[in-house]
């Protein structure tokens, strides 16, 4: 069984709709949505959800006004901005470390356990999917990303499945890390802009900063095709294999506005490069066994 | 003396669980008397630190070895702290574990064998 | 005034927005939050003048002090610290910074050490001040590079705010106490789910805010009915060009190349001016 994930750095180079074409493309295998906090992989597939869990990923202090003295002293030790001047607890700055709580003399700040999000377990057309949605203004400190993942990773070996097909997230801190952890290969899908590459430099050093195996397509490539180029080169000099260069192509909105994955909405240019880049991938790791 | 096996489940049939801080359950099994008891691992659905949950917990249960898959830096450090000797590696099932444990099959762990973050989706 | 400029979605243009606004005003103070992988300073260019680290206070035990009490253990709620054969174990990765500790240990034995997460660097180009800040990589937590970021804010010019993809406390960070948030989006299924969640997002915090469309006529119409039944202002429509994107992937700013955007970016900031204070919108 071996787990993929696609990432990529920047934003909006296309990981969701090429994680959608990937789970057309493979044969069994489950599906897991680790962006939490803006999860868009269920437009796609459209799931009939099965289960559904509450998330909850710690506590939030709250104050008991008619216990309160006034003291201040939860202020003070507060090094989150989250105690405001009336003695009341901004919910969305607390971290929940309890401290003020502890200091409080009149015992009037309670801690309360959060409901951060839920998360689903889900049937699709093309598989399982299991995935989440992180609460409004909530922490996305990776923990829910974590559980999607461990989730995914018992369905698939439950049902002795080939591939977990992993959506990622924007970004390089822990949800990212979260959903890259222990894969056996992350493709950084990567635009060819220089916000794009100076990204994907990050998100790449991120993988190789966890062991992590990486490789790269470049998206929408012919938009500019000297910053192609250097892309090119400098996957090279970091000894990353391109999959593949996919084609700016309309057709690929059209497609998620009709809520269907590429691979289903065409078999132009797009769809095809990408079943030439899923067909190495396939080899690629069902070779290193 | 108290020895803590990961398992995937709460018999001696059950198959050893390769992840010591969110495996499902831990077999204790005390070598005097060949007894065992099973008991659920709080800490596999822990946020952070679920290894060092995990290892604490271990601890606090006066057991002086540990028979698991893989150990993480995090309850490496909480195991060799609290002189637990460690022996990864281990496959099959509980039963068969132990017979090997008992005959000196198992050489201890030096090192942490996986990277944090293990347990959480890693083959 | 202070304009927060985010989304909800990747890519969908809060960058654009942010730089060429910056660049069509004066007295400008631009801060790039998105520290996780900054990219205005691409296309702003500016000089930098100087650089510091930022640090987050991390717990050391001192352990002849220490008598294994379990103290410190029994008030972190991170399982960063944990008391084994009477000896203090401390795990800086899930450390929050938050002092217990330190404050709670009987004998004084933990004391606080710096540990370095991030870089803020700051400079300018021309009339525009610019701040942005760098999540080191392999670190967990960009609140506080945001708040070190933040920190820099000169009320004294108009300051524009990019701020990071996504709803949750990154984002929340970047835009708190800020006076008005420009919400970025793309005419498609993903960008008005993700639009939607941001709407929360920015209605829980009870700032002001608008929309922008991007790419305004690649995909459907119903980010507009959206937009409309929820009474939430488009403040701008910019529709796709080749064009734009070429010179968005070179690193240019849209408003040096074409000029008479310029104009639309002055335009933009008046109907800010004038939706700052709307209640509707709260």
């Amino acid at each position: 069984m071996k787990q993929i994930v696609i990432i990529s750095g920047k934003g909006g180079t296309g990981k969701t709709v090429i994680a959608g074409a990937f789970a057309a493309l493979a044969k069994d295998k489950v599906m897991a949505d680790c962006d939490v906090d803006a999860a868009d992989l269920h437009l796609l597939l459209d799931p009939e959800i099965k289960q559904s869990h509450i998330f909850s990923s710690g506590v939030t202090a709250f104050t008991h006004k008619e216990l309160c003295e006034g003291c201040g002293a939860c202020r003070i030790v507060c090094r989150f901005d989250a105690i405001r001047e009336d003695f009341t607890i901004d919910p969305i700055s607390c971290e929940g470390c309890g401290f003020c709580s502890l200091v409080c003399p009149q015992n009037a700040i309670e801690m309360k356990i959060n409901t951060s999000g839920k998360w689903f377990v889900s049937d699709t057309r093309f598989g399982p999917l299991v995935h989440a949605r992180l609460g409004i203004a909530e922490e996305n400190s990776g923990k829910l990303v974590s559980l999607v993942r461990q989730k995914a990773k018992e369905i698939a070996e439950e049902k002795n499945y080939r591939w977990v097909i992993i959506d990622g997230s924007p970004g390089i801190g822990c949800p990212v890390i979260a959903s890259i952890s222990g894969v056996d290969c992350a493709v950084v899908v990567v635009e060819p802009t220089l916000s794009g590459l100076h990204d994907a430099e990050r998100v790449v050093d991120v993988t190789r900063h966890f062991n992590i195996p990486v490789k790269v397509i470049i998206n929408k490539y012919d938009l500019n095709c000297d910053m192609t180029e250097k892309i090119e080169c400098w996957s090279k000099d970091k000894n990353i294999q391109v999959l593949g260069k996919i084609i700016f192509d309309e057709a690929v909105v059209k497609s998620v506005v009709e809520g269907k994955t590429i691979i289903e909405y065409s078999n132009n240019q797009v769809a095809k490069t990408l079943r030439t880049i899923w067909r190495l991938i396939e080899e690629e790791l069902e070779r290193t066994n | 003396m108290k020895v803590a096996i990961t398992s995937s489940g709460p018999t001696l049939q059950s198959n050893v669980d390769p992840r010591f801080g969110r495996c499902p359950y831990y077999i204790i099994y005390d070598t005097e008397d060949g007894s065992f008891k099973a008991v659920e691992n709080k800490s596999s659905l822990a946020a952070g630190g679920a290894g060092i949950q995990a290892g604490q917990n271990i601890s606090d249960m006066k057991v002086e070895a540990v028979i698991t898959g893989n150990v993480g830096p995090n309850a490496f450090r909480v195991l060799s702290a609290a002189s637990i000797k460690i022996y990864s590696g281990a496959t099959g099932s509980v039963k068969d574990a132990i017979d090997k444990f008992k005959n000196g099959e198992y050489k201890e762990t030096a090192g942490p064998d996986v990277e944090s973050h293990f347990g959480m989706g890693r083959k | 005034m202070i304009i927060s400029v985010a989304s909800g979605k990747g890519g969908t243009g809060k960058t654009t927005i942010a730089v060429n606004l910056a660049l069509s005003l004066s007295d400008v103070q631009l801060l790039d939050c998105d520290v996780e992988e900054p990219n205005c300073h691409i296309f702003i260019k500016p000089v930098f003048k100087s650089r510091n680290a930022v640090f987050i206070p991390v717990p050391v035990v001192n352990q002849n002090k220490c008598d294994g009490c379990g103290r410190c253990q029994e008030v972190c709620v991170y399982n960063a610290v944990v008391v084994v054969n009477k000896k203090v174990l401390l795990f800086p990765e899930l450390c929050h910074g938050c002092g217990s500790c330190t404050y709670f240990c009987p004998h004084k034995a933990i004391e606080e050490e710096k540990k370095e997460i991030g870089v803020i660097e700051i400079g300018k180009n021309g009339e525009t001040q610019f701040v942005h800040g760098k999540l080191n990589i392999g670190m967990m937590m960009s609140p506080p590079v945001i708040r070190a970021v933040k920190k820099h804010i000169n009320r004294k010019k108009t300051v524009i705010i990019d701020a990071p993809p996504g709803t949750s406390c990154p984002v929340i960070t970047a835009i708190k106490d800020t006076d008005f948030v420009i919400l970025v989006t793309e005419p498609t299924p993903f960008g008005l789910n993700d639009l939607s969640l941001a709407v929360e997002v920015v209605r829980k915090l009870g700032i002001s805010f608008g929309v922008i469309i991007n790419r305004s006529d690649l995909g459907n119409k119903k980010t507009d009915e959206y937009c409309a039944a929820e009474n939430i202002p488009v403040l701008m429509r910019i529709p796709f060009s080749k064009k734009i994107a070429e010179i968005y992937s070179r690193g240019d700013s849209i408003v040096k190349v074409l000029p008479e955007y310029r104009e639309k970016f002055q335009e933009l900031y008046k109907k800010i001016e004038q939706n700052k204070n709307q209640p509707g919108i709260k």
